[in-house]
């Protein structure tokens, strides 16, 4: 799929199953999984090369950890409308008994999830791990990651983005959902990073900005300018910059949507604003 | 039995908002941290009422951890608030050599305890942290058991010269202790004579613990019922009276049966007087989403689970 009015079809599905695996169970984070909507498709459905299938090892494709594994609903629906398990399945988020747990977790096997993800600021390391893994294995294929910006504020971050520079891991591409919301706040409130651009560059990482983090093309653009910075000896950081909550009008820019649901009212009008395209699991 | 009555669900956790808050009012040297869990910990009001001795430190439970026991170099009494996991285990180290080595006066203040936090899974429900907190010396652990006692409690633990960890949680659970209660650390509470059973249960099985005795009665069995609020230092005193009459024991907790309040009544038992012993708590498993309710009934938390637990151990007097 390389069209970009079918993959904006692929996006608009995605924030009905995001909306509506909230809503069922009243609990779960909405605001940064409709954010990062754009991006986790384009890479999955474009970007990444993947084999059928899903095996632990993943050798011989791209991987992707998802560090701020509260978006669990966005990673979901885009593993199940990507063919990693039944689309119906999105119907048992944060059921008892579900292999779709609250936070993406290996434990109940789901295909798609390589770690475990919840407690925030851990998965930068893993993908280390894995990165250097696959050198180790001669596979040429690259990892990737997302993490949120309040996410950085944990301190296991820069000891990882600093042992990435110091080993030239260059076969990793790090996304960071720059949308400038944690849970209390926006991030410039609750705690300032600065310049996280120029953080990042002083570190000794390649650097490059999605002005619009929510646009199909400059995603495409930006993934694939990203991939041809890697394999020379840096790091690779991309600072996306969404808004939280996008695509539902009332939940747009706002921290108060990081982890509430819609109510039945709510749910109407955002299932309204994104009309099924794909077909509701 | 003795009766107690429900006044109202609330959350343990609005119950430590409330004792922060009055702190906050009558205790000038109390400071409070929090890594961007606010409304999760309830702690806006003292906030708004003392925006000075507030430090919002972000998503880095570390740092909040080694600010707090910095904070104690000068006199002042912190108070940190995340949830229980990242409390705990996500900063062990900082808690071992800053905090508890160091022998600093800091309050670890810990939220959305076991289980029961509900749909946002193992990742967050943390099963470990009684036994991580009370294998530190001269860490007291305390994990009392409704709204009221949770307030009493957090009140108590600012006249405490000593590093607390405090457990809560996040559903709304019965509310049964008085209003008015002065909280002794380490005093263990006998809500009901018994003489076939003691049920020894903290945190909010204790209520659990109060039906299962209702539930037995029926049956024609009397369990004594004893809340121990802390786990560390114990209330050996009271288990062994207790145990002493009955027999045997049953223990009730939200937390893995490996660490917690159970093997420290065990260990108790063992040293002066051994006696049957059925453990209720988390059978060495991570936990998973789901209602509180669901739960607890899956995970054999409950009023049921308990009173089949002291069926079981009366039958190995
Ligand atoms: C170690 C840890 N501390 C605290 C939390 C609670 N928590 C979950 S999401 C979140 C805010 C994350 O902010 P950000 O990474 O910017 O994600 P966004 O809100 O933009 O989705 C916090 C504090 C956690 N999950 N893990
Ligand atoms: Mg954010």
């Amino acid at each position: 799929m390389s069209d970009t009015q079918q993959l904006q079809d692929f996006v608009t599905q995605v924030r009905r199953d995001i909306v509506r695996q909230v809503h069922k169970v009243n609990s779960g984070h909405p605001g940064g999984s409709l954010g990062c909507a754009e991006f986790l498709s384009v890479l999955y459905q474009e970007v990444m090369h993947r084999k059928e299938g899903f095996d632990m090892d993943g050798i011989d494709e791209d991987l992707f950890f998802l560090s701020n594994g509260h978006i669990s609903p966005v990673f979901y629906s885009v593993l199940a409308r990507s063919g990693y398990f039944p689309v119906e399945e999105l119907n048992t988020f944060r059921l008892i008994d579900s292999r779709l747990q609250g936070h993406p977790t290996t434990h109940e096997g789901l295909p798609g999830v390589r770690i475990a993800s919840g407690s925030l600021g851990q998965g930068l390391s893993v993908a280390l791990g894995a990165a250097n893994a696959k050198k180790l294995n001669g596979d040429s294929h690259l990892v990737y990651s997302l993490h949120g910006d309040g996410e950085l504020q944990e301190g296991q971050n820069w000891e990882a983005i600093m042992y990435a520079a110091a080993k030239k891991i260059d076969n990793l591409i790090s996304t960071v959902d720059r949308n400038y919301q944690q849970i209390d706040g926006c991030t410039d409130d609750v705690l300032p990073m600065g310049n996280l651009v120029e953080k990042f560059k002083a570190f000794g990482w390649e650097v490059l900005e999605i002005e619009k983090g929510n646009d199909i093309d400059q995603i495409r653009e930006g993934l694939n300018k990203a991939k041809s910075l890697t394999g020379k000896g840096k790091p690779v950081a991309i600072m996306l910059n969404t808004e939280m909550g996008h695509g539902v009008d009332f939940m747009m820019g706002s921290h108060k949507w990081h982890g509430v649901a819609p109510n039945d009212e709510q749910l109407e009008k955002a299932l309204a604003q994104n009309p099924e395209t794909l077909g509701d699991y | 039995m003795k009766k107690y009555t429900d006044t109202g669900k609330n959350d343990t956790r609005s119950g430590f908002g409330a004792g922060l808050t009055e702190l906050g009012r009558t205790n000038p040297n109390v400071v409070a941290l929090c890594a961007d869990l606010v409304g999760s910990l309830k702690m806006q009001d003292f906030i708004d009422e003392n925006p000075e001795r507030f430090f919002q430190v972000g998503i880095a439970e570390a740092n909040m951890m080694g600010i707090a026991a910095g904070l104690t170099i000068g006199g002042k009494i912190p108070f940190t608030g995340t949830f229980a996991n990242f409390s705990t285990g996500r900063v062990y180290d900082q808690i071992r050599q800053s905090i508890a080595y160091s022998g600093k006066n800091v309050k670890i203040c810990a939220s959305h305890a076991g289980l029961t936090l509900g749909e946002d899974g193992a990742t967050h429900q943390i099963l470990e942290d009684i036994g991580l907190m009370k294998m530190l010396p001269g860490m007291t652990v305390i994990n009392p058991c409704d709204y009221n006692q949770t307030k009493a409690a957090t009140i108590a633990i600012a006249e405490y010269d000593g590093p607390v960890y405090l457990r809560f949680g996040r559903p709304k659970v019965a509310n049964f202790t008085p209003a008015d209660q002065k909280f002794e650390i380490g005093k263990a509470i006998l809500l009901n004579e018994g003489k076939d059973v003691t049920i020894i249960a903290t945190g909010h099985l204790v209520w659990e613990a109060l039906q299962a005795a209702e539930q037995l009665e029926e049956k024609g069995i009397s369990a004594e019922v004893i809340n121990i609020h802390t786990i560390k230092p114990l209330d050996e005193a009271a288990i062994l009276a207790s145990v002493g009459k009955t027999g045997c024991v049953v223990t009730a907790e939200e937390h893995n049966i490996l660490g917690g309040l159970g093997e420290s009544v065990a260990r108790t038992l063992t040293h002066n007087h051994p006696a049957p012993q059925e453990f209720v708590a988390t059978m060495d498993t991570f936990g998973e989403s789901g209602t509180p309710e669901q739960l607890m009934e899956k995970y054999g938390l409950n009023a049921a689970a308990i009173v089949k637990a002291s069926e079981k151990v009366i039958k190995r007097k």
